[in-house]
């Protein structure tokens, strides 16, 4: 169990009873939720998972989402990196540029590589220790695992996959949406009596936070003692070509469903997406099909991607694959049938044969970037073109990690209503 | 060694029409047609796996926690040559959530393992109605079992050391893990392919039973189960929001080219960078 070395916040040991009563007399007066006396109600928490000092995108966009949860609950926003020391130290300084104003850390060996139980054993220490009121975590497959494992260690509740999370203004509890039954239908959960309120989050749900260079915040240092030998080890591990993790965080998303019909005319799709600075992704149909690595499958059982344009080609549209992307920016669908679903969430469709429609739009785009950089200071222009694309070609996730989309939302005030406000 | 493994599955509705009780938010299941959840088709395979890779002597349980109906799932995996089925029921499960789930199944498993120890609680990844992936690791946590979720490979188990090995699948790329014994696994559709199940163990499966199981035959806390064991609440059940259609246009009307560059026309408009999209 971690032994407090540090700073402690005086607010830990308020009961629930205490709390209660806080709420109940806040909604009588009618105050505004911001204004409500600091430390009375416990942390937003985000889990940052991490491999080595490179946080997972999820983690940052959870910060995000954090910090206007923790607004809403006159709370605070706090990171919790469960790491080596330097490690630590540098995913701290990144939590705060992304929103967190405190940071929980905890340093041991037996924490890397990542291993469930003892992460649970100093994540479940630390909640008891500082009673956060919401815990936070990506919905990957170590978060998903790790969330488990803590809210049953906790004895509480916790909800997959949330696509939107609100405070409910009245009861300020944690109100967690998510899809079920394949997306056909979404539910609001809430734990009303049990504390820490847990949730997993699915990655690109949403958007990064703005970041703040030089913020600093409060950290709280733990020494966790763990057995040096834990019932699980890693024994190796192996990083996917960098290609495959791209779809995460990519500008531009090409997918591929089944009227791809076959392996080799998913070239065109790369073609295009070269093009557009983006990556090729696929729908369930493509991947069963054993025509795209499982890596890429966009959709309920897939990925989520949030790109500033998601191009569907050859996808008919089923709603385990609009979970995993109807929250793009802009979507552009491209089928034979007239009749595809994807038509009904599409900002722009074309009908037509994939086959001529796919080649008429690479030439297209090739057309007006040579045209652009033929226009006015094209000198100048092509230089810092040629820079951009490089520095994509190096590592789309790396180069689009920080920066803003090129697009502009179109439909996002329908979708993501819940958070931001 | 040989090796007993515990398989839970879970009957999931098999249409997308599902019902809500308003009364109570929890998912009405009666009525429609159900099915094995598929992800523990595979939990099935790689629990055989292991009885035939580890020679004589090795065992297979089957558990369920669900409605009655619920039998007809348990038969179809006795089907495939597991030696003993136990449905687990009562009005006092009803309404669980993943973490209630885990007290009933826990407790149940500890029951089995008195009689017979357990090496392995195998489930699938997740269920496809509540697609959630917690009662797995859940059920690792509770019974104090090694925790290795969303295996993708299965290496083997090592007798001699009392370990298993797996690969798990990770957004950024997969590792191997070795796993003390007991452990508690859940595997992905890309762990293994599913076999048919054959006919003599179709045969012999008939006149196999299908124990029944009430709150009466565990051992548990009454106050951990079902709906009032449950610390979340479905608060609100709704249909997804949809996007609003947009223009559709027919190549077959124009050229693909046409409606190609009027496509561009309308991405670039909305702010699409072509210039440094490239």
């Amino acid at each position: 169990m971690p032994d407090e070395t540090k700073k402690t916040r005086t607010s830990a040991g308020k009961n629930n009873a205490d709390k209660a009563s806080d709420r109940k007399a806040s909604a009588a007066k009618g105050r505004r939720l911001r204004q409500r006396p600091k430390g009375k109600i416990g942390e937003v928490w985000v889990v940052i998972e991490c491999e080595g000092e490179v946080a997972a995108r999820v983690s940052w966009e959870l910060l995000g989402v954090a910090r206007s949860l923790a607004a809403d609950l006159g709370s605070r926003p706090a990171a919790v990196i469960l790491g080596i020391e330097d490690q630590c130290q540098e995913l701290s300084r990144q939590s705060f540029e992304h929103g967190a104003t405190a940071a929980y850390v905890a340093d041991h060996p037996a924490l890397v590589p990542f291993i469930t139980e003892p992460h649970c054993q100093v994540l479940a220490a630390l909640a008891r220790k500082h009673s956060p009121e919401v815990i936070l975590l990506g919905a990957t497959t170590r978060g998903r695992d790790l969330a488990s494992a803590v809210a049953t260690e906790m004895e509480t509740g916790l909800t997959a996959d949330c696509t939107a999370l609100e405070i409910d203004p009245e009861s300020l509890l944690l109100r967690q949406t998510r899809p079920a039954f394949g997306g056909n239908i979404m539910a609001t959960i809430i734990t009303p009596g049990h504390r820490p309120q847990m949730a997993t989050v699915r990655p690109g749900v949403f958007p990064l936070p703005e970041t703040v260079a030089g913020a600093t915040g409060e950290v709280i240092v733990s020494k966790p003692r763990l057995a040096a030998q834990q019932p699980v080890r890693q024994l190796e591990f192996i990083t996917n070509p960098e290609e495959e993790v791209a779809l995460q965080g990519a500008n531009v998303v090409v997918s591929g469903g089944r009227g791809m019909r076959q392996l080799k005319n998913f070239d065109m799709l790369e073609e295009l997406a070269r093009e557009l600075g983006g990556v090729v992704g696929a729908s369930r149909g493509a991947v069963d099909a054993g025509w795209v690595s499982q890596r890429r499958q966009v959709g309920q059982t897939g990925q989520t991607v949030r790109p500033a344009l998601y191009i569907a080609v050859g996808i008919s549209g089923a709603i385990q694959h609009l979970a995993g992307m109807q929250h793009s920016d802009m979507i552009l669908a491209i089928n034979s049938d007239p009749t595809a679903p994807i038509f009904d969430i599409a900002d722009y469709g074309i009908v037509g044969d994939l086959f001529e429609v796919v080649p008429a739009l690479i030439a297209e785009v090739k057309k007006r970037k040579a045209a652009a950089a033929k226009g006015g200071g094209a000198a100048a222009k092509g230089g810092s073109e040629a820079a951009a694309s490089s520095e994509k070609a190096a590592g789309a996730e790396t180069a689009t990690a920080g920066s803003e989309k090129t697009a502009t939302a179109t439909k996002n005030g329908d979708s993501e209503t819940v958070t931001t406000s | 060694m040989a090796i007993h493994s515990v398989i839970c599955v879970k009957q999931v509705p098999d249409t997308t029409q599902v019902r809500i009780d308003p009364d109570t938010g929890s998912l009405i299941r009666q009525g429609i047609p159900s099915v094995i959840n598929p992800f523990d088709l595979h939990a099935v395979e790689a629990a055989l796996k292991f009885r035939e890779e580890q020679g004589e002597g090795g065992s297979i349980t089957v558990i369920s926690m669900g409605p009655p109906q619920a039998e007809e799932t348990l038969r179809k995996v006795l089907g495939f040559g597991v030696d003993r089925a136990i449905l687990l029921t009562d009005r006092a499960f009803a309404g669980a959530d993943t973490l209630a789930t885990t007290h009933a199944l826990a407790a149940a498993i500890r029951k089995i393992a008195a009689a017979e120890p357990v090496d392995l609680v195998i489930c699938g990844k997740q269920s496809i109605d509540g697609d959630t992936g917690q009662v797995g690791p859940g059920l690792a946590h509770r019974l104090g079992m090694s925790q290795v979720t969303y295996i993708c490979g299965l290496v083997g188990i090592d007798p001699e050391a009392g370990v298993i090995r797996a690969w798990r699948q990770l957004e950024k790329g997969r590792e191997l893990l070795e796993a003390k014994l007991p452990a508690a696994l859940t595997i992905t559709e890309n762990c293994n392919r599913i076999r048919y199940a054959s006919l003599p163990d179709l045969i012999a499966a008939a006149d196999k039973p299908v124990e029944v199981w009430t709150v009466d035959d565990i051992e548990v806390d009454r106050t951990k189960l079902g709906l009032k064991g449950s610390p979340t609440r479905v608060n609100k059940i709704f249909a997804p929001p949809v996007r609003e259609r947009g223009e559709v246009l027919v190549a077959a009307e124009s050229s693909a080219a046409d409606a190609a560059a009027k496509v561009m026309d309308r991405l670039t408009e909305q702010g699409l960078e072509m210039g440094l999209a490239g």
